[in-house]
């Protein structure tokens, strides 16, 4: 059997053939007749100049399929066919999938696992490019900043590295990941995989409309990748894949209420998030909270930047767990002195819940959210399910 | 080195020009500018000014940045001078110079003809947004106050882009054409805009959605001839110029599709079978759709009188000449320049309507507007997917093109709908089913009553099926300014 594969559709009741995107296309991938306006599913390579030029928004409808629609199918439509059911782990329909390459695929579903089930991307949420650049055809990106985040003296070092695509397009959204492809080569000889990071700058660039993206590395030790990554001098170029995830992402909705859960390098799509909810709608008040925990203040990524966002914008609640003179602290413990908050939003059809950050802090996160639900006369994997399937619960963990 | 992909923004136009290195145009439009804006200033309603709308503008015109949607006031929307890429080593592509270099600077002896089809494209633009002035206190919602907006801004911008040819490569008689489309005005008595069309008030939200769906359609026929022409510069200008018309295209065909989704919707709840039921069906809130088939009828056949005369000598020379194209002129397959070929075209000979074979290139103008009637009807074929969708036994269509005409063979003889040619009487008596009366247009107007609270339609208005840049159903596409 062929491996599902998405596919780019035009949705005849809301095209106006109006053949903008037909002019715009670089490569002739869209057609039309005298009742269609269609995409070749063998020449599109989702490179998304049609979507901003279209002005119905038809043109973003995508399709998970076995065997991607034909010319002449879609020249016959009058409207389009639903999704049909794939079957993906078993459990049906799956109209989003992270990744093409498979070795991605994977570790995003791994990664994804948390969740208890298929993960579903927000409702409002943009849509995302996926694959642009793969191990065949990388990006090629020009470092232009690496800071160290945590203190000298620190544990842990933690970088934020900027990455400039210059020319080349690289449509990321907050909560995707792109992969890094360390130079050289593994003790078999053969060529590094990539390894993926998710980014902490939104769409439109670590500076607005630069076309830039930051991510937030740990140096670990032996690490191939994030060695090679956290000695990055600005001038020095890197080979970039994706990007990737289909799920992990923001709301559009402004009426969205966001719960953010994480620990370490985990905070990177948070910092997106946040930047993208200021940058579109500083006035927000009282819709998005923070749980961060680190071992030290010293040891938290961006502790300085993010105190300075306004407590009303994002309530923010740290947890140390290796302070001096101070008992343990962690995410989990936090989240039950705020149970309150945590119950609400888990009524609240609007709220959202995401947890990033290392396997370990899962199991404990987990406890948590069960017994304040329980408490709240809730029961936790019923409200998991439901805010999966509703795309608003999301685990991303290594 | 020159950028001529994003916009520069260090003079006060925004411009893919070189515009600060040119100071003798620069200084041309910098005095034309304060005009612009006085004219704007004074035709928009002071509140709208003030508020802020959800609109996209260009900060460059490849396709990852022509379409940046934020709040903008209006009065602060970049207007610039905007042109599609160069195309490398372009040829003429029709005429009697195809295949010859495209022309950089004006060819002397076309330069009247030239000038004279910039300032009538020109003298459009800025005419649908004085027609269109009162709108905006009966918008049906906020969505539709945006897209308003973003028409206006948008004919506003296409003003700056023929004015720019104008000053450019026009001289002293370019900046006085300039000067006049600021002076002309729709509807006025001493100095109307140039076409008839142009000249009539869009007295409600139905005209505007029928404007945009088939007055604009004439626009976009027109840039995509204006596209082709060997003219280097104004190609540009109208392909960058058309990815903007495609908005307005959308705005009339989703906002009279919306307009009969919620009037089959309504009738179907209320259990009212006969479209022409139509005290019960007004009673609704609602538009009859008879009624709205009599708006059809009127803008479609105004909108073909823009084409002129259907064998016209002025357009065969603008073709010969390489000045205009046809419709997708590079995509037909013939040797462009039509010496020996012919084109059908409508005459009338012993009383009777007839086709008849004339040399093609005198019947470009018919060509272009049969071009458009194949346009036009798909989206009356989508209407009518709307209806059928609900069971309700009623079809849009196009009325015949004899119907209600000014300009061309069918001026001055009196036509029904279906084409065939009626006594004067037999006309009066069937009128008040063809075209809309002043009830019709005092019933719509009963019902043009402003909704400014987000997410809210008035009734007889469905909402849109996709938002505006993907924005959900509630966004405040308008933070309107209270005074």
């Amino acid at each position: 059997m062929n491996k599902p594969v998405k596919q780019h559709l035009i949705d005849p009741e809301i095209c106006i053939r109006c053949y903008t995107c037909e002019m715009t296309c670089p490569i002739g991938a869209i057609t039309h007749d005298d009742n269609n306006v269609v995409v070749d599913a063998a020449r599109c390579n989702f490179c998304m100049d049609c979507i901003p030029v279209c002005p119905t928004g038809s043109i973003d409808e995508w399709r998970i399929v076995n065997e991607p629609y034909s010319l002449d199918e879609q020249f016959g439509w009058s409207e389009l066919p639903p999704q049909e059911e794939i079957a993906a782990d078993g459990d049906g329909a799956d109209t989003s999938i992270e990744a093409f390459d498979d070795a991605i695929a994977a570790l995003l579903a791994e990664a994804h696992s948390g969740a208890g089930g298929k993960a579903r991307a927000p409702a409002s949420a943009a849509k995302p490019s996926i694959n642009l650049y793969n191990l065949a055809k990388p990006a090629e990106a020009t470092v232009t900043g690496n800071f160290r985040l945590t203190s000298e003296d620190g544990d842990s070092d933690v970088r934020h590295i900027i990455l400039d695509f210059g020319a080349t397009p690289f449509p990321v959204l907050e909560g995707q990941s792109i992969g890094i492809i360390p130079p050289g080569t593994d003790e078999k000889g053969e060529a590094h995989l990539p390894r993926l990071y998710s980014v902490s700058s939104p769409r439109d660039g670590e500076r607005p409309n630069y076309n830039n993206v930051s991510l937030t590395v740990k140096r670990e030790p032996n690490g191939v990748c994030s060695n090679h990554v956290c000695d990055l001098k600005p001038g020095d170029t890197v080979r970039v894949t994706g990007p990737f995830g289909s799920t992990f992402l923001l709301p559009s909705d402004s009426g969205a209420h966001l719960m953010m859960i994480c620990t370490g390098t985990g905070s990177a799509p948070f910092r997106a998030f946040t930047m993208r909810r200021q940058r579109e709608n500083p006035r927000l008040k009282d819709t998005m909270s923070l749980y961060f925990g680190a071992r030290t203040p010293e040891d938290l990524p961006y502790f300085g930047p993010l105190k300075k966002v306004p407590e009303s914008f994002m309530k923010k609640v740290f947890a140390f767990s290796r302070q001096p003179e101070s008992p343990k602290n962690y995410v989990q413990d936090k989240l039950r002195e705020n149970a309150d908050d945590v119950a609400a939003l888990m009524r609240n059809p609007d709220g959202y819940i995401y947890i990033c950050g290392l396997k370990a802090m899962e199991h404990g996160v987990e406890e948590a959210l069960s017994d304040i639900a329980r408490s709240a006369g809730l029961v936790w994997t019923e409200v998991r399910d439901t805010m999966r399937d509703d795309g608003r619960y999301h685990v991303e963990t290594y | 080195m020159l950028d001529l992909i994003n916009v520069s923004y260090d003079t006060q136009i925004p411009n893919n020009v070189g515009l600060s290195s040119d100071k003798r145009v620069l200084k041309a439009l910098e005095k034309w500018h304060p005009g612009y804006i006085n004219w704007w200033n004074d035709l928009i309603p002071d509140n709208f000014q003030q508020s802020l709308v959800y609109l996209r503008t260009a900060v460059s015109v490849d396709p990852k940045g022509w379409a940046k949607f934020d709040y903008v006031k209006m009065p602060e929307y970049r207007w610039g001078v905007l042109l599609a890429p160069q195309v490398e080593d372009r040829t003429i592509p029709c005429g009697e110079h195809a295949g010859e270099a495209a022309w950089q600077e004006v060819p002397g002896e076309y330069r009247a003809m030239l000038r004279r089809l910039i300032v009538i494209q020109g003298d459009t633009e800025p005419a649908s947004v004085e027609q269109q002035r009162f709108l905006g206190k009966t918008a049906p919602s906020l969505y539709d106050l945006r897209n308003l907006f973003q028409v206006n801004v948008e004919e506003g911008r296409h003003l700056w882009a023929m004015v720019y040819l104008l000053h450019k490569y026009f001289g002293r008689d370019g900046r006085e054409e300039a000067d006049d489309l600021l002076r002309r005005s729709s509807g006025s008595e001493e100095a109307p805009r140039m076409l008839g069309a142009f000249n009539e008030e869009t007295p409600d939200w139905l005209s505007f959605f029928m404007f945009t769906y088939f007055t604009d359609r004439d626009g976009k026929m027109q840039l995509e001839s204006l596209a082709q022409s060997g003219f280097d510069p104004l190609s540009r200008t109208c392909r960058f110029m058309l990815t903007e018309e495609a908005h307005h295209m959308f705005v009339g065909e989703t906002g009279v599709g919306r307009t009969i989704q919620a009037t089959c919707e309504a009738m179907v709840k209320a259990g009212i079978e006969d479209p022409y039921d139509t005290d019960a069906i007004r009673a609704l809130g609602v538009i009859d759709l008879p009624t709205i088939q009599k708006k059809l009828n009127l803008h479609y056949t105004l909108s073909l009188d823009l084409f002129g005369q259907e064998v016209s000598t002025n357009a065969a020379n603008a073709f010969n000449a390489g000045i205009k194209g046809r419709y997708m002129e590079s995509r037909i397959d013939d040797d462009h320049k039509l010496h020996g070929d012919t084109y059908e075209v409508w005459d009338f000979e012993d009383g009777k309507l007839v086709r008849k074979e004339v040399p093609a290139l005198t019947a470009i103008n018919m060509r272009l507007r049969d071009d458009y009637t194949r346009d036009a009807s798909g989206g009356v074929g989508r209407w009518n997917k709307i209806i059928e969708k609900t069971g309700i036994d009623f079809q849009m269509k196009l009325p015949h093109e004899s119907f209600n005409r000014k300009i061309g063979v069918f001026a001055d003889k009196l036509f029904d709908p279906d084409g065939k040619l009626l006594t004067g009487a037999e006309y009066d008596a069937g009128m008040p089913d063809w075209l809309p009366t002043h009830a019709d247009g005092d019933f719509i107007q009963s019902l043009m009553v402003p909704v400014y609270e987000p997410g809210q339609y008035a009734s007889w208005i469905a909402p849109p099926k996709v938002g505006i840049d993907n924005k959900p159903g509630d966004f405040e596409y308008v933070k309107l300014h209270m005074a």
